[in-house]
């Protein structure tokens, strides 16, 4: 497809950057989006691909650099100014409000006047229906957001942003929730926007999608421009190396020596949930970690909330060293001496406004206590065994735990389970939003519990993480095993090079080939 | 079983049965509006229940709760509270008589509404501009109103003497029908309208209903907010120039306590505390049924302290029945 030189651009980014607190997010960065393309937006985590979509909806304004849409500068940064400007965003489940119906979502902002200046919600109902009608898709415009399915909401809020006649669509990873007949229609209808002349900036970590759907694509790395190139001049392995990179952000030197025992510590036999995960087989051993990589949707946490007792059991047998057992709450598992470090460490993990010697003591505090009291000198030697353990970086025992840095804080998150002293151990995403300092010595953390005998399950989307982690990684796919990897096969036979980049690269095909065939 | 195409699968069935669920919840307030009226009608209509008199009386000790009320909607809905209303419903009936002594009938309700408009705006302010949640600003706000309209009227209370004003606000009847009766419904038709057919209705349910979506798809939720604060303290300052008309003089004790009224009429109408839903008519019917049962009560021959006892029993159940549907 040839588009016009003088054609006005989209949307053009030139030279953007932004930080959060001295960390840069986003270091003079360019895009260029024509009407009428798709054009796919690709990285990996922290590259900083939502930072520019952020900008781009105006949440977040830039710190140098400008911002075109159809020629026209954006100066406010606003929410309110991009939506005028012409740019829609499909969030991931973020825009629609649970308590009102599909139509009232869909024309929330932007309602139905009547003949007496009221709400039309009967108006907004059959506009809905054309909207959904012209996608194909079967979705209920008199139903509440909140009872709708995972794909149904996601479809709505393709429809929401369709509905806003928008100039520049924005999808970010829009079809994590959607069939794959959902996702043809999608498809379908992006062509035909684009046929009217609209941009369209998809993001998504499938990359048969961008393959299939896209007219161009932009690679960011590290909040650094890679490329910018047709999607025809690109193949998968192209892709995936520029995404990758060449530097394995200080993971490469920490070594994995086979800690594996004999003993089995977790198996599940046909495991299934309610909808995910389906038919799981899995064995660790005794001081054996393994990985569970997977992209958005698979189902990679469900293995872990099941065996946690967050999700039910709908059949197959949990076995822990070798006894069958029922695991119905989280309490269940934490008797039975398995630990969940969940994602959302801020709200589920620790108390951000107790000390650092509080949080360690949290879950065991019956333990180091007589008559009710808090035994001092207990309590006093567990922290300062974990802090130092830990290598927690705190002025003292007695600071909050808010004055830490995001690395330190999951330290202390660790350090709470680790007091408990748990035989399993499951990490769900350990270092999301830490900094690369921190995140090694994380890695390491888990490397030096593996040696002491524990079972670890470690589920990540930064793959470097899990190959530096892992002896094993499980990728996951619809819910699925679909693969079972030796950690050792992924390196490269030759031996050249960066080995951590070689077996990242590996990984990530796995992780395309599984979903390509799935 | 094969594989369900995720998008289209749970729709139908599951949307009925929870709009069924749902209907329930929200109709069980007139049921239980129903069923308590019968009740008293059986088991008081000897001491004079359903005399005229007596249901006329019901309307008019309800009628400020149910003004105030309609605005709690508003409030709630938006995922906020106003604790301020009962004592900035005492502190309005103070400026309104004090200010009809100095300045006219007029002056008297500019001062009255004034009152109104500027703790809106202050409470607006804190919780919005700096941040300080509205159960916090609001609370702190009740005791200033109260304190401030101790100090100006010196804790006395303050007559009004214009009859026409005490008809028009409260101790009127046209005919047989109190005044208030007219107040009442004008404020449900009102509150009814704009919640449920003009945009500001609509985004102030989206505010409540998750903060975040309103405010990506384009709301501005803080002046929503602001907003529905002022509508909120507006509401209040009319209750207390209402009371200050039917009493005849303006109080600092006047609406005292009545915000636990008040919430409790929105909550019973089917509001939820946490946002996001709301009805004005199930307001103005919980508000009505807290009458009822006030009075029935009243005539059943209970104490105070056992009104009070049976009130909050009342209050937590219809919070437990609120809640319901979210556990899942």
């Amino acid at each position: 497809m040839t588009s016009p030189a003088d054609s006005v651009p989209a949307v053009r980014m030139a030279g953007v950057s932004k930080s959060f607190g001295g960390v840069r997010a986003l270091d003079n960065v360019d895009l260029d989006v024509k009407a009428g393309e798709i054009h796919a937006l690709l990285g990996g985590n922290g590259a900083g691909k939502s930072t520019v979509l952020k900008i781009l909806r105006g949440v977040y304004r830039p710190d140098a650099g400008t911002v075109e849409v159809l020629g026209h500068k954006l100066s406010e940064h606003t929410p309110d100014e991009s939506t005028r400007a012409g740019i829609a965003m499909i969030f991931q489940e973020m825009s629609l409000v649970p308590t009102l119906t599909v139509a009232q979502n869909i024309f929330l902002k932007q309602e139905i006047p009547d003949a007496f200046g009221f709400v039309d919600d009967k108006e907004a109902v059959r506009r809905s229906r054309v909207l959904f009608k012209s996608l194909d898709v079967d979705v209920d415009p008199l139903a509440l957001a909140d009872d709708l399915g995972a794909g149904q909401r996601q479809l709505t809020e393709i429809v929401k942003a369709i509905s806003r006649k928008a100039k520049v669509l924005i999808l970010d990873e829009p079809s994590t929730a959607l069939s794959a007949h959902d996702v043809e229609k999608l498809f379908a209808f992006l062509r035909k926007l684009k046929t009217e002349g609209v941009g369209i900036i998809y993001v998504s970590h499938r990359m048969d999608e961008i393959m299939r759907i896209a007219d161009r694509a932009t690679i960011f790395r590290d909040g650094k421009h890679v490329l910018t190139a047709p999607i025809k001049d690109l193949t998968l392995e192209t892709i995936i190396e520029n995404v990758v990179g060449r530097q394995s952000r200080g993971l490469s030197g920490i070594t994995r020596e086979d800690t594996r025992q004999d003993k089995v510590l977790v198996e599940l036999r046909g495991v299934s949930g309610i909808h995910k995960p389906k038919d799981v087989n899995l064995k660790i051993h005794a001081g054996e970690v393994i990985g569970i990589a997977g992209l958005l949707g698979s189902g990679r946490s469900a293995i872990a909330r099941l065996l946690f007792g967050i999700d039910r059991l709908a059949s197959g047998q949990i076995l822990l060293d070798g006894k069958p057992v029922r695991i119905k709450l989280p309490a269940d598992a934490i008797g039975l001496g398995v630990a969940l470090i969940p994602e959302d460490r801020l709200r589920q993990g620790v108390v951000l406004d107790h000390s650092v010697a509080d949080n360690l003591a949290l879950s065991i505090f019956d333990r180091i206590s007589a008559w009710g009291f808090v035994k001092k000198k207990s309590f006093d030697d567990l922290a300062q065994k974990h802090i130092s353990g830990l290598k927690v970086k705190t002025t003292s025992a007695q600071s909050p735990v808010r004055n830490l840095s995001g690395g330190n804080q999951q330290k202390v998150v660790l350090g709470k389970w680790l007091a408990s002293n748990p035989s399993v151990i499951i990490l769900d995403e350990p270092t999301a939003g830490i900094d690369i300092g921190s995140k090694s010595e994380i890695v390491m953390l888990v490397r030096e519990l593996a040696r002491q005998g524990k079972g670890i399950l470690m589920i990540s989307s930064e793959l470097n993480e899990l190959l530096s982690a892992c002896d094993r990684i499980i990728v996951m796919s619809d819910g699925r095993v679909a693969r079972d990897i030796d950690r050792n096969s992924l390196d490269d036979p030759e031996r050249k090079g960066d080995d951590l980049q070689f077996a990242e690269r590996q990984l990530q095909k796995n992780l395309q080939e599984v979903r390509t065939h799935a | 079983m094969p594989d369900l195409p995720a998008a289209t699968a749970p729709a139908s069935r599951g949307v009925l049965s929870m709009s069924f669920l749902s209907n329930w919840r929200q109709n069980i307030i007139y049921l239980g509006f129903v069923a308590i009226f019968i009740f008293f009608a059986v088991t008081l209509g000897s001491k004079g229940f359903l005399d005229s008199t007596n249901l006329l009386n019901i309307i008019r000790q309800t009628a400020m709760i149910a003004v105030m009320a309609v605005a709690m909607t508003y409030v709630l809905a938006a995922g906020e509270i106003d604790l301020s209303i009962g004592a900035v419903a005492g502190l309005a009936s103070v400026a309104a008589a004090m200010g009809m002594d100095a300045g006219g009938v007029i002056f008297g309700i500019l001062c009255g509404l004034a009152t109104g408009l500027l703790v809106g705006c202050v409470n607006g302010l804190l919780t919005t501009g700096i941040g300080i949640p509205s159960f916090l600003t609001t609370l702190a706000m009740m005791g200033i109103a109260k304190g401030v309209s101790m100090w100006v009227s010196g804790t006395k209370a303050v007559p009004i003497l214009s009859d026409s004003y005490n008809w028009l606000f409260g101790g009127g009847n046209l005919g047989p029908i109190p005044v208030l009766l007219f107040w009442m419904l004008a404020a449900a038709v009102a509150g009814h309208v704009v919640l449920r057919k003009t945009t500001f209705g609509r985004w102030v349910l989206a505010t409540g209903g998750s903060e975040t979506a309103a405010r990506y798809s384009g709301i501005a939720t803080n002046t929503i907010k602001f907003r529905v604060l002022i509508v909120s303290s507006m509401a209040a300052a009319i209750a207390g120039m209402l009371y200050a008309g039917r009493f005849q003089t303006g109080r600092f004790q006047l609406g005292e306590g009545d915000e636990l009224s008040v919430i409790a009429a929105a909550v019973l109408g089917g509001t939820s505390l946490f946002g996001g839903k709301g009805t004005v008519v199930g307001s103005i019917i919980g508000a009505l049924m807290i009458g009822l049962i006030n009075n029935g009560l009243i005539l059943a021959g209970l104490e105070f302290s056992q009104q009070l006892i049976a009130r909050g029993a009342i209050i937590i159940l219809a919070v437990a029945i609120s809640q319901n549907r979210k556990s899942r």
